[in-house]
């Protein structure tokens, strides 16, 4: 089992979620973060002075799945948040030791 | 004549009592606890609150009659009857606006009294200590606001010798700027200075009661549903409309895109600048005094505080400090008869004089305000304290002050 942490650009979520409904990703849990990466120094501006706001909305996507769709899903989710421009996120996938369904004690693959 | 009461001023002057309690609760509690952090929202508003609580109950103990009272020598009032006693029930009728009762013009003025402590707060957010404020308000609004409104309004030396101050523009705007630059220049510089707003919905909404009640503060200071009412309205909806388009040119020519905030303080700013002029000028002069307003207090927010470094955090002098003074100063231009008949008018009207008597006003009431307010913080910062420790100020007010979150996450 594998757990999927996308982070996004906010207007991308409603297509990613859209395309992930599309090829049968239909549970997952979203966050509303700020942060940064490459793309620094967009600037607000308040009363006639600039502020440099170096931390940035982003929505993360938080995605546990078996591993062989793992790939289909990761690919989903590359190819409908790109727009080929500096912020448009990373993905970053770790091993998850064990799931457990709280209504039913169920347990592994059959728990997701 | 024998005064006689007038229902139709009777009731447009409720109203106005109320549409200016309107701008302090919660108008300008929301329009400041916008524009600082998250962590300080729900401290800041209160500062708000408990002005308008204290003033309100100050006023009628002794504040309306130290401020209005028979004139001792032009320099205040005489408290002849504390806790307004028998003054409701005698009937009377007010000798400042004798179509409505004496307990209305009472409760009117009281609603100004309290804006301009409120007005103060935006000055020394997110840094002042909750005690101290509670202290500086009966201080300050006794020893500073009073004596002021009763120069300018209660027949003191000022009224007497022709300074014309309609709705406020010395007493509430002028003081208060003044009042906020003498408390942060004790309070020093936040730890984060920025003006980097957490929530400018609040701010909207705010601004927008501000403006609406900003109605009863200036139409209702011609005490009474009058032709002079409607023209205090037209011209103070002008002003911030004209002061709003200005910002925003200001915005665009400097930063490069027209900006909410901008669009707002612009507002306030010829808000603020026609409230002396209101019931003493035309369309044209409106037009003028909010396209200089805004301009004037672009530059002081924007290039006079960073140039000398205080932290006047929501820009209270730089807004209703400076735009007081413009106000103030553009009556003794603009003043006329023809809207006003109880007056001489300005230069345009043929009475130059009438500019240096308005200079005398604003230098005398802001020296005034500068220096007992500094004197009023000094002696509050030797004993209470006037500032928060480090540790406060950076975990925020709202917690530590008050143990309370404006935000939670359930």
């Amino acid at each position: 089992m594998k757990r999927i942490l996308a982070i996004i650009r906010p207007d991308k979520l409603e297509v990613v979620k859209q395309a992930l409904e599309e090829i049968g990703c239909h549970g997952l849990t979203i966050k509303e973060v700020r942060g940064r990466g490459r793309q620094l120094g967009i600037t607000e501006s308040y009363r006639g002075h600039d502020y440099k706001v170096d931390l940035l909305s982003k929505i993360e996507i938080e995605i546990v799945t078996i591993e062989v769709h793992l790939e289909k899903i990761v690919q989903t989710i590359v190819d409908t948040a790109k727009t080929g421009d500096i912020g448009d996120g990373k993905i970053f996938i770790s091993p998850v030791d064990e799931v457990i369904r709280i209504r039913t004690g169920e347990r592994g693959d059959k728990a997701i | 004549m024998i005064p006689v009461i007038n229902s139709g001023d009777t009731a447009w002057m409720l109203i106005s009592t109320a549409l200016v309690i309107l701008m302090t609760i919660p108008g300008l509690a929301l329009f400041y606890g916008g524009l600082i952090r998250r962590e300080n929202v729900l401290n800041t508003i209160f500062l708000s609150l408990v002005s308008f609580a204290i003033v309100s109950i100050l006023w009628f103990v002794y504040g309306y009659q130290f401020t209005f009272g028979t004139d001792i020598g032009g320099l205040i009032g005489s408290v002849s009857n504390p806790l307004f006693a028998g003054v409701v029930e005698s009937n009377s009728l007010s000798n400042y606006a004798p179509t409505i009762p004496t307990g209305l013009y009472a409760v009117f003025q009281m609603t100004f009294a309290a804006i301009t402590v409120a007005l103060i707060s935006g000055a020394i957010v997110e840094r002042m200590k909750f005690s101290a404020w509670l202290a500086f308000i009966p201080i300050w609004i006794t020893i500073v606001y009073m004596p002021i409104a009763h120069w300018m309004w209660g027949g003191g030396w000022l009224a007497q010798m022709g300074a014309l101050d309609f709705a406020g523009g010395t007493v509430v705007h002028i003081n208060c700027g003044m009042a906020a630059l003498a408390l942060v220049l004790l309070l020093g510089t936040r730890k984060n200075a920025q003006l980097l707003p957490h929530h400018l919905g609040y701010s909207i909404i705010g601004a927008g009661l501000l403006w609406f009640g900003w109605f009863g503060f200036n139409a209702g200071s011609a005490l009474g549903a009058t032709n002079l009412a409607v023209s205090a309205m037209i011209v103070t909806n002008l002003a911030a409309c004209v002061g709003m388009m200005t910002w925003i040119l200001m915005d665009k020519l400097q930063t490069g895109k027209p900006t909410i905030l901008g669009a707002l303080s612009g507002a306030i700013a010829g808000l603020a600048a026609i409230t002396p002029a209101a019931g003493y000028v035309n369309v044209t002069a409106a037009i003028i005094i909010g396209f200089v307003a805004s301009i004037c207090a672009y530059f002081a927010v924007s290039h006079l505080k960073p140039r000398f470094g205080y932290d006047d955090s929501l820009d209270v002098f730089g807004i209703h400090g400076i735009c007081g003074i413009v106000g103030t100063l553009a009556v003794g231009f603009f003043a006329t008869p023809l809207i006003n008949s109880a007056i001489k008018g300005g230069l345009i009207a043929g009475n130059p004089m009438q500019i240096a008597i308005q200079l005398l006003a604003i230098v005398v009431i802001a020296s005034y305000s500068l220096i007992m307010t500094y004197i009023i913080g000094k002696g509050l910062d030797l004993t209470i304290g006037l500032r928060v420790e480090d540790k406060e100020e950076v975990q925020g007010l709202d917690l530590t002050l008050h143990e309370e979150s404006g935000y939670r996450l359930s």
